[in-house]
């Protein structure tokens, strides 16, 4: 009989597998006198050889299969295992001390792994798990104990683990992973983005699912509604063999979308982008069909690092953006840093509302040095594309007057020097502040384009923190204060002739859609994996009858009111 | 034995990626290769003892290099503490 077991949904589709129990094997270490210091170094040694090898072979199949950047890690962990101190150290405690190699080999790594985890820097931090895991690899074959290793998967499984790592799933090779499933995790934990960025169906959070699994297991995952079935009957599998075909089926009739456009069914065109955090993203923007980058968050560049990016890494970035859309629209936002995205490397006094403070726009302002070098780089790389240049979190007029100077100050400079620079870029503004949708009109006289960041702009309006879970009831994206003011900026821009993009999680979601074509968007800009649910919603709507309802929608009085009408009258929603 | 006074020069010191770097390059000679700091003896093949002995950016070390080619050593390791890789 089946074991069903119920978890959180972490990534939607159906998958059935022979199931690989990625756990931690258990690594008990006694401490031991002997008698023979040099065998027992000789033992340590063959360890040794033993992991190097195992490390070399992970290294180049992971470089072959997904390439040198992943293979990275592993290359770091050899450079540990061959450490001289390291080594040395060992051995000289097995030869003086007259211990077990496990016991020194423990004693010496934790020494080195708690020397790096006090350290002020991110990247020495890291280095702490390596040495860590490196150990774990030497000590299971001083025990006989095997060490589970996802990239040596020759065949199909369903991956079974307490939690994955960021280094368990850089080693996961997505043609032999059909599925997974985590003790631990909810919607957002790392296990979960990642499986739905891969489109691997996974279910996670279940609590037991790594104690009541062997590892011959069969197991069905339905990431649609977060179930695990554990040795499941014949029925049951030819039940969810069904499931996934309807599920397959469904997604192949969105994949024939992949290269049309977004049309409504009086034949109105509206632009269906994606939101990116860094070049690595583009291979899904291109899959899942984007007819542009709508919100390109630059931050990555700055982020897990020591110093600030030079001119030159920036603009490989961004050409190599550019250069990969061929020629559709890239809106690059210039650098969004401050409040509670810090920097190691940047001093930067604690605030009190980190939200209402030095941040964005505002710390660029003020550290120009810091803003020039990325918009020089972005001038640059102008030329291999259809590039937008996007200001975060603008509350006046005066910043974007100001901003914009600076950009044409360096353009001026990077012309003088006979540097090409592209003469069509579009400069445009994030709405994010209430201030700047109210004043929308005015800013439409001198933007090119806005663009509506609705994580901020819902809860500047609400007032509520939404990393604050006591008040995140006031995170409405249907309020219509919220609707009031995104009809107000597109509006004002349509006045003026100038187009307007939403990239803030509301621009995918079936509910917000309808009303925001109603109201004439221009540019949903969302995750790569919502673009063709989007264009098939689209599809089946008229653009015309939805601007009959703006009016309606507008003048009532709750959310609530608002997400019930939108069901009732588009009711194609619940399919 | 070959020495030599160095002012490091790498805007991140001695540390994360110029520290492998440093070690790969030491390693590519037979000659023994230390790096004294303030005293402190640095195995100069060790990624861990150099990570651990935070060098940064201004401190001046002496670099020692003991074998057969330890005149090229001092001078490759010379140019990368000065001009990165």
């Amino acid at each position: 009989m089946s074991h069903k077991i119920v978890g959180v949904k972490a990534s939607a589709g159906i998958a059935i597998g022979k199931v690989f129990l990625l756990a931690n094997p258990k690594l008990a270490i006694t401490t031991m006198s002997i008698e023979d210091p040099q065998a027992e170094i000789q033992r340590f040694q063959d360890a040794l050889a033993k992991a190097k090898a195992d490390l070399e072979g992970i290294a180049s199949h992971v470089e072959k299969e997904m390439g040198a950047d992943k293979a990275d890690i592993f290359k770091a962990h050899l450079l540990v295992l061959e450490d001289p101190e390291l080594v040395d150290t060992i051995q000289g405690k097995i030869e003086s001390d007259r211990v077990n190699a496990e016991s020194a080999l423990d004693e010496v790594s934790q020494g080195f792994i708690q020397l790096f985890e006090q350290m002020d820097n991110e990247y020495m931090r890291e280095r702490a798990a390596d040495i860590r895991d490196v150990t774990k690899r030497v000590l299971s074959y001083l025990l006989g104990v095997e060490f589970a290793t996802p990239a040596h998967l020759t065949e199909e499984v369903i991956v079974v683990a307490e939690d994955l790592t960021p280094s368990d799933t850089a080693q996961l090779d997505r043609r032999y992973v059909k599925g997974f499933v985590t003790d631990i995790g909810g919607r957002t934990s790392h296990s979960a983005i990642m499986a739905r960025s891969l489109e691997i169906p996974a279910v996670v959070g279940t609590r037991e699912i790594t104690r009541l699994t062997a590892a011959s297991s069969t197991a069905i995952v339905d990431g649609h509604e977060g179930i695990v079935l554990l040795d499941p009957t014949d029925e049951e599998i030819a039940f969810y063999q069904r499931r996934q075909k309807e599920y397959d089926q469904e997604k192949a009739e969105l994949l024939k979308l992949v290269h049309q456009k977004t049309v409504t069914t009086d034949q109105q065109h509206v632009e269906l982008a994606a939101n990116i955090g860094s070049p690595q993203d583009l291979a899904g923007v291109l899959a899942n069909g984007a007819e542009g980058v709508g919100l390109f968050r630059t931050e990555f560049l700055y982020m897990g690092r020591e110093n600030f990016p030079t001119e030159e890494e920036q603009y490989l970035a961004y050409q190599q953006v550019l250069a990969q859309m061929e020629g559709k629209p890239v809106v690059i936002r210039t650098l969004d840093i401050g409040g509670d995205k810090q920097l190691s490397y940047l001093d930067m006094p604690e605030e009190l509302n980190p939200f209402l403070g030095f941040r964005a726009i505002r710390l660029c302002l003020d550290n120009q040095e810091l803003f020039r070098t990325q918009l020089r780089a972005l001038l640059r790389a102008s030329v291999s594309g259809n590039l937008k240049i996007m200001f975060p979190m603008i509350a006046t007029l005066e910043e974007f007057r100001e901003a914009k100077s600076i950009l044409e100050e360096e353009k001026r400079g990077l012309l003088e020097k006979g540097i090409a620079v592209s003469e069509q870029i579009e400069v445009g503004i994030m709405i994010e502040i209430p201030a700047a949708a109210m004043m929308a009109d005015q800013f439409a006289n001198e933007v090119d384009f806005f663009s509506i960041g609705t994580n901020d702009l819902i809860q500047y309006t609400m007032a509520a923190d939404r990393m604050n879970e006591r008040v995140a009831y006031l995170y409405q994206p249907y309020h219509p204060a919220v609707l009031r003011l995104i009809h107000l900026v597109i509006k004002a821009a349509h006045e003026k002739g100038k187009w307007v993009g939403m990239c803030g999680e509301m621009a995918g979601d079936p509910i917000a859609i309808p009303i925001l074509l109603g109201m004439g968007l221009d540019e949903f800009s969302m995750s790569a994996v919502s673009i063709l649910p989007a264009r098939g919603q689209l599809g089946r709507m008229s653009k015309e009858e939805a601007a009959k309802h703006t009016t309606t929608i507008l003048s009532m009085s709750s959310s609530q009111q608002v997400e019930e009408f939108v069901r009732r009258t588009f009711h194609q929603l619940d399919n | 034995m070959e020495q030599k006074n160095v002012v490091v020069q790498l805007s991140q010191g001695l540390h994360a990626r110029p520290a492998a770097t440093f070690v790969k390059v030491a390693t590519s000679f037979s000659s023994e290769i230390k790096l004294v700091k303030k005293e402190k003896n640095v195995n100069g093949k060790s990624i861990m003892g150099i990570m651990a002995a935070a060098i940064g950016k201004g401190e001046e070390i002496t670099l020692i290099a003991d074998g057969v080619d330890e005149k090229e050593a001092i001078v490759a390791l010379e140019k990368l503490l000065v001009e990165g890789e």
